[in-house]
């Protein structure tokens, strides 16, 4: 018994060990680094003195670390606000009619999917050449007689990231669609059909019965645009660029991140303490806001 | 189904609804159609003709600028790097990953939900936010402009998306059929590889799709970690094009096209693969 049990244990040890190793090293490791460096002064590529909550504190009080950080993370708000109401609402809308099998269903549901498989970096530069002044975009509305509307698009403070947030739209919403098609697909018909014959109405029927019963693909969703807003990072650097320009209007967390790791513009050399410390907030932000929106949804779920 | 929306029987607002809701459908369809196209007759254009008239077929059909951005401007290169960084991330994914996920989900052990759990930690950590001491790391490997970084990366990447979707499905197999190979004789390893392996085949197939379709688009970690041309990736290739010829529009939208149109083609053959797998980890 002591040897079967021994050499069970070798064998688990033979399965999990070459994948364990990767995961500690190059996800873990980097993790508990980041805190670690994110405590010490640096010189270019050189750790320094142990400086305590030093970092930070520069990150968010002194000019002109938290000038950008704040107005990064004020884009990332907007970035994610725009992204669960716009394209998640959409998505559901999409998913909803797909799985009451609208005429063409098929059809759409096969062209909704195109866009997401494309690169970021494909699509950013493609839109950012249809939306330049000289570009397709404004040739069409000058084509339709709204020539009045055109404008430069990515070169406007006010109208930069909300060109970029649809863009991002265009080539995303098709992922939630058909992830809340396949949620309400799971829904058992009869419930629908028991529901519809009794004459309950179409509103009621999705708000009241559908609704309710794909709560978990919701959460999911909801996770997924809290990491992806954090993540911004493709879309900025192929259509504004790496300084999020027009004048930072375009700047998010991760090329400010970016900027400050490696140095570029206007951050000069990089600066590896105040960049460890920003790595340290997206991680912390990206868990804690997808703890309680799971927590909070959850606590919605219902089952039959 | 008496649920579905069809337009025989409706009422009048339903027909109303139905209407309008194909209507929003066909404009996101032509949205996402029209740029495509355009994209590919721009590429058979003069810079002058995109700019005076963007919307009318090329005057002739050349594929010199295809021939141009292909061969000279390396895309060959770019294109058979990235195969390349793929294939070998996914095949070592796929081997890892399902030893871990035998390993987690086949033997009961103190130890095996604290296993599991590090696995997932890596879906809910942006990796992105640790490029520093990632930087450092490969570094310190010297690993800067060598094809290893980012294959590595891409592994670890993978991984926990991996582990998670076929631990699921591995838990499912009967253990009978387990005690039965090793009356027979079969050790756990060929336990694994002749019996629950080909099981869990069309669950490979899922995270195939699911975890190569973000490596072949990622841009992050190939643009620190890969700077010069020969080693080069498909988006970052297409980045620092786009850096060298701003202002040749015809080229540029040629090397668009040679970014986005094998993923589509593959898609137009194997779109109900793609939609099952991209949607894997988010659906159960």
């Amino acid at each position: 018994m002591q040897r079967t049990d021994r050499s069970r244990l070798l064998w688990i040890a033979f399965f999990v060990t070459p994948g364990l190793l990767v995961v500690g090293v190059f996800i873990l490791l980097p993790l508990f680094m980041s805190l670690f460096n994110s405590l010490f002064s640096w010189k270019q590529l050189i750790r320094l003195d142990f400086v305590g909550l030093d970092n930070f504190k520069k990150l968010f009080t002194t000019y002109p670390y938290h000038e950008r950080f704040f107005n990064a993370m004020k884009n990332n708000l907007t970035w994610f606000l725009s992204t669960i109401l716009i394209q998640n609402s959409l998505g559901l809308l999409f998913g909803y009619l797909l799985s009451r099998k609208i005429p063409g269903a098929e059809f759409f549901k096969r062209m909704f999917f195109i866009p997401v498989l494309f690169s970021i970096v494909a699509v950013g530069f493609l839109w950012g050449m249809y939306l330049k002044p000289t570009g397709l975009v404004n040739s069409f509305l000058k084509l339709i007689g709204l020539a009045s509307l055109q404008q430069p698009w990515l070169g406007m403070e006010s109208l930069a990231t909300p060109a970029l947030i649809a863009v991002n739209i265009w080539r995303w919403v098709g992922f939630p669609s058909l992830v809340f098609l396949a949620a309400i697909d799971n829904v058992p018909q009869e419930c629908l059909e028991a529901a519809y014959l009794e004459g309950v109405g179409e509103w009621k029927l999705f708000w009241k019965i559908i609704f309710p019963l794909i709560i978990p693909s919701i959460t999911i969703i909801t996770v997924l645009t809290i990491i992806g807003s954090l993540n911004v990072f493709e879309q900025v650097y192929t259509m504004t660029g790496l300084d999020g320009s027009p004048n930072y209007a375009t700047d998010t967390i991760g090329t400010l991140f970016y900027r400050t790791a490696f140095g570029s513009v206007d951050a000069g050399s990089p600066e590896i303490g105040i960049g460890s410390a920003i790595g340290l907030v997206i991680y912390l932000l990206t868990f804690c806001t997808s703890l309680i929106s799971i927590v909070f949804t959850q606590s919605k779920e219902v089952q039959i | 189904m008496i649920t579905d929306f069809g337009y025989r029987g409706a009422s009048n607002g339903k027909k109303v609804f139905i209407t309008v809701a194909l209507v929003v459908m066909a404009l996101y369809v032509l949205l996402i159609a029209y740029p495509l196209w355009n994209m590919i007759i721009s590429s058979f254009k003069t810079n002058r003709a995109i700019l005076t008239t963007p919307f009318s077929l090329p005057e002739k059909i050349s594929f010199s600028n295809f021939k141009t951005v292909w061969i000279d401007r390396g895309f060959s290169h770019y294109f058979f790097n990235s195969v390349l960084y793929t294939v070998i991330s996914m095949a070592v994914v796929l081997l890892f990953g399902s030893m871990a996920s035998y390993g987690i989900s086949r033997y009961t052990y103190k130890m095996n939900t604290l296993i599991y759990m590090l696995f997932l930690s890596g879906i809910m950590l942006p990796l992105k936010a640790a490029i520093i001491p990632l930087f450092l790391l490969i570094k310190t490997l010297g690993l800067i402009n060598n094809p290893f970084s980012v294959i590595l990366i891409f592994i670890a990447m993978a991984l926990p998306s991996t582990v998670f979707i076929l631990a699921g499905f591995m838990k499912g197999i009967p253990l009978e059929l387990e005690y039965a190979a090793k009356i027979d004789g079969c050790n756990d390893f060929q336990i694994y590889q002749k019996i629950v392996m080909p099981m869990v085949a069309p669950a490979i197939a899922l995270v195939t799709i699911y975890n190569s379709v973000p490596i072949w688009n990622d841009f992050f970690f190939p643009l620190v970690f890969l700077q010069s041309d020969k080693v080069k990736t498909l988006p970052v290739g297409l980045s620092s094009f786009f850096g060298q010829f701003s202002t040749n529009w015809s080229l540029l939208f040629t090397g668009l096209s040679i970014a986005i149109l094998p993923m589509l083609i593959l898609y137009l053959f194997m779109s109900k693969y793609f939609i099952k797998g991209m949607t894997a980890g988010a659906v159960k």
